[in-house]
């Protein structure tokens, strides 16, 4: 057993369990963050991207031991702010870059990566962003739609 | 299980000198995890290094330019350092994985692997990389070219660890090209990956005709180990360009490599396209 | 209120973009196990037994076999040829031999590896060539129009041509999953990831021999299906039931991503070969095709892929002769089954490169050769269904031509192709896709659904239609909300459950739309005529002086009351609240199973799809520039969620065309990882221009027809078409890989 204390959508939290334990595992089962999705289990399809320190990774090849103590772990339930969506999730209802929903919160936090990183992206830069994100529904183009929209009204 | 979180090289290479302790090092886990998961036998223990600050650094001296093994693709990739100098390293950095295992794989990582298929080493072979691999007993440098002696075989001890990786300055050539043929555009496996090198100088009399007088070719997913083709880089050596020798030298290269059939590819294809990239490569000069 | 043609938001929009949306995994239910499948490894034997690890403390899980199964162990789809769980018999690697439920999913994976098989092994039959010499037929279709030998003696040329496709895998994001609880009340209750609760509670019937009654089975979130949720849920959730039953635990089954891959259902693998007869005018004057589908080792649906395939062969051509020869063999290998566009696509992509390939031959320009031949109003079909309205051929052809500019780009010396180094081409396909079952179909499953008035005068629809990202709930709510004036947010759809809503069949087929959409118009017509005259009643006015603005009626311009207060008043002093109305195939529909023939669908919608791509030359790489999708799928309900439709259709249709490549050795699949198995990322895709022209189908709910599969017709054969004409090569095998341009 080991322990950390980090912070999840910006809460101090002291999380414990078996080092090889994935943070997907802790989130979803450990902590109920259930927003997050597993869809292939080897980093191939996106669907359980969270950040970390901002930074975009796939939720199940990150083991809890990885962490470190103080780390920042955003998922998909912390981009609400006072139980409102942020414009970034709103681009993605207005612009119907949602299908059946399930790459959607990984989608979302790779293009919050890039939007953190870089303000105005060119729709290359976007696709290249979310390129590790499967989406089997929408084709992806008006995702793109959805993030562009976003970086001009954040 | 056993969970090691060095925090300083010094502790990592303890660790790895005593056989109790002595389990696979995780860096970036992005081959890793995946590995353990498919496989039916489960580590005893792992050595995280991520907190090995001393390994996160990419500097540039008047010799060379040193990496970290620590080093993320995505930190090799937006280097300013490797950006200048190695832009092919840049491209191969961009290469692989998405931009999620970009951000956790590492070059160490990556060359320990020694996947057949890795984006790296061709670039790095080509800029004739040394690596070092140290342990308690000292350290040592070897070119990277003779760290990957067959499939997923490399040279280092149990108790040995990839620390850093250096690229001799100046670069050797005015001219250095990275192709990955993949599966697809973005996070694929590559089919073929294979660099190219060259130094030009004009020939002294009056028709100035371009001449190799240096060349350097190496590729991934064209064996069982990153290779090199020295017989097509001594039939471009001291030579001039022309579409004879351009022609010569892409059959020579497709004949050079021994690939295999596989689920991404095919042997034909493979060699072809190899060949076929020297040719674009030599037209370009 | 005008809802339909509007742009209206999806409904589950928010929960799915805050991540409160509950698929099936998200569910965490009081004393819930785990289960977990042992499968077959081999393609063809026999199980001997089974040995369990005397290490392993078997008492703190439960096991299943097919001993335990309390009725038949069939899973019901056309046949019962299925088993749920091989017993001894398998007939491939991956089938479900024995289960295992423990209270975590760990103790499950320890307990699986804690069992061997003991097994025989037969000799696999893996291919359709081996499975024809043994005359495995699962299924056969034959249509024939005119006279074939007529027709090729008045042929001026005979082009015999043979395409081959592959498998297709399905990746939806979210593998397959369910959850069987059973209740204190004697009822199990299945939830699950799933397009068609009723086939559920169907399978369940005979597998526990118990009344339907004893089921509720509904959908939960869904993380894509195409197809791969239709028949396939009915095993997992027997798999899932049939464990909860035996250890009295509510039990959750999910599926890794290679299990998936290995074990459900995928596209049928086919071989289709063309003879094509054409006179000196260029009119098709016979077309003879065999069509030979690898049906995988069970039945399950191929019998209706298969005709579905055999009667979109032919294609939206006048061809006076036509005979098509539809076989379905059984392989040793996984059962195929549906997915979008259920056997039109593999049909489509012979059809379209042959067209282009006769057309080539004769010397005629591809868009003038399909000019010549398209069906118009008044023709009849390959089935002999005379075509009488909302038939827009010719329409999309002269629109995707122009806004592509076919012709500018087509020939070899056009300035498009000059100004670029790598080898451009440019390609397209004309096709059609049948909306709704085929034949006789809707007749026999006489469609249920309709709407009800809550107490407070809201609105819920009740429909089996499930939402699984295609949209179908928002536009059943447009409808509705449209067609008796009343804000949409008054519109609720109830999540299909067996156990409440009416059968209004499969959400498969292209078929929400155009027929439980047009059900619950008229359910929706119906209450709002008895609205109007309880309205008219009370405030003793003529129909005529009533106006309905936003939910709020005025009589003679005064607002007197609003749709809620006034259906809530007339549900408590009528003690009416359902309006379930029927599926009526229209007037004069009629189908001959027997001969195969009549009025195949009650309509069709069209498409001319573009690809306009440059291949390198130096490593012949197919990189994709355009796709221009034209196509008339009657009145666009809801324009977002319709190009929706298309470019997510239209993007599997390319992964399939180029990239996904199913490979198989020795009946096991190599494929069987997201890193092996490549499907588009979003750098794989071109630009999409995405145009409808509206035909509307008059009975359709607001002239709208079927959408869903059409886009995944046509997008191979545009490709290989373009292919092409970049570089000379003409490919007739999918995917279309580099490699073999070599």
């Amino acid at each position: 057993m080991i322990e950390r204390i980090i912070f999840i959508n910006g809460q101090e939290k002291r999380v414990s369990g078996e080092p090889e334990v994935r943070l997907l595992d802790l989130l979803r089962e450990g902590m109920g963050l259930t927003g997050t999705k597993e869809g292939c289990g080897e980093g191939e399809c996106g669907a359980c991207s969270i950040l970390i320190n901002s930074e975009v990774v796939n939720s199940c090849l990150f083991l809890l031991g990885q962490l470190n103590d103080g780390d920042r772990v955003e998922t998909i339930e912390g981009l609400e702010k006072d139980g409102r969506l942020s414009v970034l999730q709103d681009c993605f209802v207005k612009r119907g870059a949602i299908q059946c929903g399930f790459c959607t919160p990984g989608m979302i936090m790779a293009a919050e990566a890039l939007l953190r990183k870089n303000k105005k992206p060119s729709p290359e830069e976007v696709r290249e962003s979310i390129a590790g994100n499967i989406c089997r529904c929408t084709g992806y183009s008006k995702i793109v739609e959805a993030i562009l929209e976003a970086a001009d009204r954040r | 299980m056993k969970y090691f979180k060095p925090k300083s090289l010094t502790e990592a290479l303890d660790l790895l000198s005593d056989e109790k302790t002595r389990f696979e090092i995780l860096a970036g886990g992005t081959d890793l995890i995946v590995q353990w998961r498919s496989s039916p036998i489960k580590p005893n223990g792992m050595i995280d290094i991520n907190q090995v600050e001393e390994l996160k650094n990419i500097v540039e001296t008047d010799e060379y330019i040193e990496i970290g093994a620590l080093c993320t693709h995505r930190m090799i990739a937006q280097s300013k350092i490797v950006q200048i100098h190695l832009t092919p390293l840049s491209d191969a950095c961009r290469s692989v994985g998405a931009i999620q295992i970009q951000n956790r794989g590492t070059i160490g990582g990556n060359i320990a692997n020694a996947s057949p298929a890795g984006d790296l080493p061709p670039a790095l072979v080509v800029y004739n990389c040394e690596l070092e691999l140290s342990s308690i007993y000292g350290r040592r440098w070897l070119r990277l070219r003779d760290f990957f002696l067959d499939y997923r075989k490399i040279d280092k001890a149990p108790e040995e660890m990839i620390t850093r990786f250096r690229i001799p300055l100046p670069i050797e050539y005015t001219d250095v090209k990275f192709y990955k043929i993949g599966t697809r555009k973005a996070q694929a496996v590559s089919k073929a990956a294979i660099c190219f090198g060259a130094t030009l100088r004009l020939s002294s009399g009056q028709a100035h005709e371009k001449i190799i007088e240096k060349i350097s070719i190496a590729a991934a997913s064209m064996g069982p180990t990153v290779v090199t083709a020295s017989k097509t880089e001594g039939l471009l050596t001291e030579n001039e360009i022309d579409e004879d020798l351009i022609r010569d030298a892409g059959r020579s290269l497709a004949n050079e490599f021994h690939p295999i059939d596989d689920i991404r590819s095919t042997a034909k294809y493979r060699s072809t396209v190899c060949g076929n990239l020297l040719v674009r490569f030599l037209k370009n000069l | 209120m005008l809802y339909v043609g509007q742009e209206v938001r999806r409904g589950d929009g928010v929960e799915k973009v805050n991540g409160s949306a509950k698929f099936i995994d998200d569910y965490k239910i009081p004393d819930m196990w785990h289960g977990v499948v042992v499968r077959s490894t081999s393609p063809s034997g026999r199980v001997i037994g089974f040995d369990f690890d005397s290490s392993f403390d078997w008492s703190k899980v439960v096991v299943a076999t097919a001993s335990d199964i309390p009725g038949k162990n069939a899973v019901s789809m056309i046949e019962d040829d299925l088993p749920l769980l091989a017993d001894p018999v398998f007939k491939h690697v991956g089938e479900g031999l024995l289960l295992i439920a423990a209270p975590t999913r760990e103790l499950a994976q320890k307990a699986k590896s804690s069992v061997k098989v003991r097994f025989e092994e037969f000799k696999p039959t893996l291919t359709i060539e081996d499975s024809k010499k043994k005359k495995w037929v699962l299924s056969h279709h034959e249509i024939n129009k005119g006279d074939l030998k007529k027709g090729f003696k008045e042929a001026d040329r005979i082009i015999e041509r043979e395409y081959s496709v592959g498998h297709q895998e399905h990746i939806y994001v979210e593998t397959q999953g369910a959850i069987a609880i059973p209740r204190d009340d004697g009822v199990m209750e299945i939830i699950g990831s799933l397009q068609c609760p009723f086939y559920v509670s169907n399978a369940l019937k005979e597998i526990f021999n118990w009344p339907e009654n004893r089921f509720s089975v509904r959908q939960s979130i869904i993380g894509g299906a195409f197809g791969g949720k239709e028949d396939y849920p009915s095993i997992i959730c027997g798999y899932a039931a049939l464990l909860a039953y035996k250890c009295k635990h509510p039990v959750k089954i999910i599926y890794d991503r290679t299990e998936d891959i290995i074990s459900t259902t995928k596209r049928h693998p086919a071989i289709i070969k063309y003879k094509t007869g054409v006179d000196k005018n260029g009119l098709i004057s016979a077309l003879d095709i065999t069509l030979e589908m690898d049906g995988g080792a069970y039945l399950t649906l191929s019998p209706v892929v298969l005709s579905r395939a055999a009667i979109h062969a032919p294609g939206p051509y006048r061809i006076p002769n036509v005979s098509v020869d539809a076989t379905t063999f059984a392989t040793n290998t996984p059962p195929n089954g549906a997915f979008r566009g259920f056997g039109a696509p593999q049909a489509i992509f012979a059809l379209e490169s042959n067209m282009d390939e006769v057309a080539f031959e004769m010397g005629i320009s591809p868009d003038e050769f399909r000019r010549k031949n398209a069906l118009i109003i008044g023709d009849t079909t390959s089935t002999g269904q005379r075509l009488k309205e909302s038939i827009a051929v010719l329409d999309v052809l002269e629109e995707a031509m122009s806004s592509s500019q076919f012709v500018n780009k087509y020939s070899d010396d056009s300035k498009w192709k000059k100004e670029s180094s790598k080898m451009r081409g440019i390609g397209f396909s004309l096709f059609f896709h049948g909306g709704g079952f085929t034949g006789s179909g809707e007749e026999k499953l006489k469609s249920r659904a309709g709407i009800r008035i809550e107490d407070d005068g809201g609105i819920t629809i009740l429909s089996a239609q499930t939402e699984m990202g295609q949209g179908s709930h928002t536009v059943f709510s447009q409808i509705v909300a449209h067609t008796l004036h009343i804000p949409i947010d008054h519109v609720h759809v109830c999540v299909p459950d067996t156990a409440v809503v009416p059968n209004s069949g499969p959400t498969v087929a292209s078929r929400s739309t155009m027929v439980v959409g047009k059900v619950l118009l008229d359910a929706a017509l119906r209450l709002k005529g008895e609205i109007d005259r309880f309205a008219a009643g009370k405030f003793s006015a003529r129909l005529s002086d009533l106006e309905w603005r936003g939910g709020r009626l005025f009589v003679c311009g005064d607002e007197k009351s609003s749709f809620r207060e006034l259906s809530s008043q007339y549900m408590k002093e009528k003690g009416v609240t359902d309006f379930i109305e029927q599926y009526i195939l229209p007037e004069g529909h009629h189908w001959d199973d027997e001969k195969y023939c009549g009025d195949a669908y009650p309509a069709y919608s069209w498409g001319c799809y573009v690809a306009e791509l440059e291949v390198d030359k130096d490593t012949l790489e197919i990189n994709l520039l355009d796709l221009h999708l034209v196509q008339d799928v009657g009145t666009v309900v809801n324009p977002v969620l319709a190009r929706g439709q298309v470019e997510g259709g239209a993007v599997q249709g390319l992964g399939w065309a180029l990239l996904e490549d199913f490979k198989m050795k020795d009946g096991k699949v190599l494929t069987d990882r997201l890193q092996k198995y490549i499907v588009p990322t979003s750098l794989d895709v071109p630009r999409l221009n995405v145009k409808f022209v509206e035909h509307p189908y008059s009975k359709g709910p607001y002239g709208a027809k079927g959408l869903g599969e059409l886009p995944l017709d046509g997008i191979a054969p545009a490709i290989a078409n373009a292919v092409f004409n970049a570089c000379g090569i003409r490919i007739r095998d999918l995917p279309i890989r580099p490699e073999k341009l070599l």
